[in-house]
């Protein structure tokens, strides 16, 4: 009896605790609404928001619902993570490579990147860019062209549009490649085990993805042309492109915030998995005969990503919360359009707060257990 | 002499090379040298394309020269093996320093040629350089916000003050040593809270919450004192009837007027701002956070499997928002959350609100050196009889925390890195008073100057602590 109270005794004080600041807060939450006459719902999303967004990638405009604001802001978010997801791969991958480079100058010159970039607070840097470098552009009316077909300016770039004639069949064609490439990947994979001979898959995949694309522009119709930006007149000294995609220069300043101050942690986690794959291993991997090439891909890079990976997500992650920045800047990303706009227009603070806190979590929470399951089927399995 | 092969740089004709070579890397160096600093285009009779690439090519042909491996000469061998290994790497090392040579001059001339110092309006700043004289002016918005000129020194005071008081432990002798950790972790805050309740503040600040830090601190001070037998009731029951003391018994302007010194104004919150606000609230969040993590760590690992979910919900959830959400909450969904006649300063949510994002961080990282541990050392300690807390604090956290230096410091980095997201509440600190500064009237344009400026101190700041991490890491490194 003793023991047992000694068991249960510190978890009801710690549950009690919780639950009494729980009841709490939502008592004195009940309270403070009934006294300002607000009420509880989310009944608002369907209603019409009446504020207009600068920038979206789906139709929209000040008589559709809430929701689809949120949606706007979403996305945005979305677009602009992957943007600097992947400038910010590239980028990481380079410089850490480059960290391990013989080559003294190399070395030290992006040594010199990830210290400086790395120890400037993120907002700094996105301040920087947009209010400080991006202002020195030249006006639409003055910009030279870029290879003469995107032109960067301080209303930001403009670059052509891609105009698809019969796109579906050009996209079934990519789905197929990726299929078929999977296809050989597995039979490969079962033809070196049981006859142990390798079957050249990469060449065998960059073709597909090269030949089926092409086939369908010669056989399936697929059309592509492109919608150059034009320099049009607005009123007398102000001028615009039209045509084209536009990228916003909230959008260029946060993306490049975003990547280059990300690309020195990716740069850090890279370097430390190369480093982590003991010198043994390449030198075994060299004794019995296998190419500098079948080294780095056999042996170095399956270890040596099995310690990049899950730190690297991280950071990925990271980058998709520091897009949160973006509010400072005005992109009107999730936490601008929807936490800042949508929350002043209604005022259903806890109902706004809540479902973009509540996105936030399930997108990470999502990628992390995609990384705890990766984690766990490429974990060494020791006896 | 034999024959020379110049396709194939040999050791035979070493110095034939070595000369060749040399003369040519010098010329390329030479070129770039007088075009970036003199203006001249010692090539410019060339086409223009070949005029911008000429450098590179001699270079290149230059360090291909001198590729000779095992010339004997010994700074040769070394330059060879350092920037110059194969031709790809010959053209990465003659990029860097074309690069590096380009850059020094308009670096230079914008940070110290061409710019201004002197004066005290915006005409002195005529130049293409840097106007320096934008942030003489703005010094003080810089470094207190709104705080009044003529208060200042209180700041300057306590920041001193605080930093002496810091500093015991590089003093302490042996037979205090023992007392250091009592003092940094309990007494030294309370000092600070001191400090900055009655003296930087001089007025009601933590209104409310300032009861509930008075009471904790007072009764961990006394709880040292009380026997262990009696400690758990005795912490179950005194913060709470301290607590109830102070916020009924005790009349919050008595306390005020018990600490207020004569002559100090009070300076509300609001007017706080610029770098001493950064270090204000990295301070006070970097005491709070690191209890909490470490007790969310624990908890995360405890055998009781409702506080175990409690904890993990607790990390998975700060660690799964962005904080600037969080200090959105505190904002707005806050104050909906306690009784209206409840009031907390901005500047005090925003501390919590900072402490627990922060908190999730620190636990995760303590609990990997927790788990870094061998089993062997609970075992061990369990076996000399010790209890759950007399072990983690004696055996297992000294060990795990050791482990987790660089993880902590990078945590604590990343915290003052967060520091300017404050703005989403309305307080300036040193980035948003330059926003501030930038979109004044009499000032407009010099938006580089400041976030320069301010990229400048940060980066002093976290380069040192840094540094300081990766002292602390190889001070205690202990061979196991």
């Amino acid at each position: 009896m003793n023991f047992k109270l000694k068991d249960i005794g510190p978890q009801l004080i710690t549950v009690l605790a919780v639950v009494l600041v729980f009841g709490f807060f939502t008592y004195n939450a009940q309270v403070n609404m009934e006294n300002r006459g607000i009420d509880f719902g989310y009944g608002f999303l369907s209603q019409e928001s009446s504020f207009d967004v600068q920038f979206s990638l789906i139709e929209y405009d000040g008589s559709h619902s809430y929701f689809r604001a949120y949606l706007v802001g979403l996305l945005n978010t979305i677009l602009v993570s992957v943007i600097g997801i992947i400038l910010a791969t590239i980028l990481g991958v380079i410089v850490g490579i480059a960290r391990l480079s013989p080559n003294y100058l190399i070395n030290k010159f992006a040594a010199f990147y990830v210290e400086f970039f790395r120890n400037i607070p993120l907002l700094l840097q996105i301040f920087f860019w947009y209010f400080a470098a991006l202002r020195a552009l030249p006006l639409p009316q003055d910009a030279e062209p870029m290879f003469g077909i995107s032109f960067l300016t301080i209303k930001g770039l403009f670059v052509p549009a891609f105009i698809w004639q019969n796109f579906n069949v050009f996209f079934y064609s990519i789905v197929a490649a990726i299929i078929a490439i999977i296809v050989i990947r597995i039979h490969a994979k079962k033809k070196q085990e049981t006859l142990g001979k390798q079957t050249p898959v990469l060449f065998i995949s960059i073709g597909l993805l090269l030949i089926l694309p092409l086939l369908s522009f010669l056989i399936g119709g697929v059309r592509l042309s492109f919608e150059i930006p034009v320099l049009k007149q607005l009123a007398t000294t102000s001028f615009i492109y039209e045509g084209g995609v536009s990228l916003p220069p909230e959008l260029i300043a946060l993306a490049l915030s975003l990547s280059l101050y990300t690309a020195t942690f990716i740069a850090e986690c890279v370097r430390a998995g190369i480093q982590g794959v003991g010198k043994g291993q390449k030198e075994a991997a060299a004794s019995i005969g296998l190419t500098p090439n079948q080294v780095l891909k056999l042996v170095i890079m399956p270890q040596a990503l099995r310690i990049i990976i899950p730190p690297t997500t991280n950071q990925y992650l990271n980058l998709t919360k520091n897009s949160s920045l973006a509010a400072a800047i005005a992109y009107p990303d999730l936490v601008l359009v929807f936490a800042g706009t949508a929350l002043m227009q209604t005022g259903k603070a806890i109902e706004i707060v809540s479902i973009t806190m509540f996105t936030y979590l399930s997108l990470s929470i999502s990628i992390s257990i995609l990384m705890n399951w990766y984690n766990k089927k490429i974990a060494i399995q020791e006896k | 002499m034999s024959k020379i092969n110049f396709l194939k740089p040999d050791k035979s004709n070493l110095y034939t090379f070595l000369y060749l070579g040399s003369f040519l890397f010098f010329i390329s160096v030479l070129d770039v040298l007088f075009n970036s600093f003199f203006n001249i285009n010692l090539t410019g009779f060339l086409p223009n394309f070949l005029s911008f690439l000429l450098p590179l090519i001699l270079g290149f042909i230059g360090l291909y020269f001198i590729r000779i491996e095992l010339s004997g000469i010994k700074q040769l061998d070394l330059l060879n093996k350092h920037i110059n290994t194969n031709n790809f790497n010959a053209v990465l090392s003659l990029l860097i320093i074309f690069i590096i040579l380009k850059s020094i001059p308009p670096t230079l001339s914008w940070f110290f040629v061409d710019a201004s110092f002197a004066g005290d309006s915006k005409d002195v700043c005529t130049g293409s350089g840097a106007c320096w004289t934008y942030i003489k002016v703005w010094m003080r918005r810089f470094m207190y916000g709104m705080y009044p000129n003529g208060e200042q020194w209180r700041i300057n005071l306590s920041f001193i003050a605080l930093a002496l008081l810091g500093s015991v432990g590089y003093f302490a002798t042996d037979r205090f040593k023992k007392y250091l950790t009592l003092y940094y972790v309990v007494i030294y805050p309370f000092i600070a809270f001191l400090f900055i309740f009655f003296f930087i503040s001089g007025g009601p600040v933590f209104f409310d919450f300032s009861y509930g830090i008075i009471a904790a601190i007072l009764s961990i001070i006394i709880g040292f004192f009380i026997p262990g037998k009696f400690r758990f009731y005795y912490f179950l029951i005194v913060p709470l009837a301290l607590y109830v003391l102070l916020k009924y018994f005790i009349f919050y302007e008595e306390l005020i007027e018990l600490g207020k010194l004569d002559g100090l104004n009070w300076v509300e919150t609001g007017a706080w701002g610029g770098l001493s606000l950064t270090f204000i609230i990295s301070f006070f969040c970097l005491i709070f956070c690191f209890p909490i993590g470490m007790a969310f760590a624990l908890g995360r690992r405890s055998g009781f499997p409702l506080i175990r979910y409690i904890s993990i919900g607790f990390i998975e959830f700060w660690r799964g928002v962005p904080l600037i959400t969080v200090l959105f909450m505190s904002a707005v969904m806050f104050p909906m959350f306690l009784p209206a006649d409840f009031f907390i300063d901005k500047l005090v949510r925003c501390i919590i609100a900072i402490s627990l994002f922060e908190a999730a961080y620190v636990a995760e990282v303590i609990r990997g050196g927790l788990q870094a541990l061998p089993r062997g050392q609970y075992e061990a300690a369990k076996s000399l009889g010790m209890g759950y807390w007399r072990m983690h604090i004696f055996v297992i956290l000294p060990q795990a925390l050791k482990l987790v230096i660089p993880g902590i410091a990078n945590t604590f980095l990343a915290l003052v890195k967060d520091t300017p997201l404050i703005f989403v509440v309305g307080l300036l600190e040193i980035v948003g008073m330059l926003n501030l500064a930038k979109t004044n009237p009499e000032w407009l344009g010099f938006a580089m100057e400041g976030y320069v400026f301010a990229a400048i101190i940060f980066w002093i700041i976290c380069y040192a602590m840094s540094k300081y991490s990766y002292n602390l890491e190889e001070k205690y490194k202990t061979d196991r």
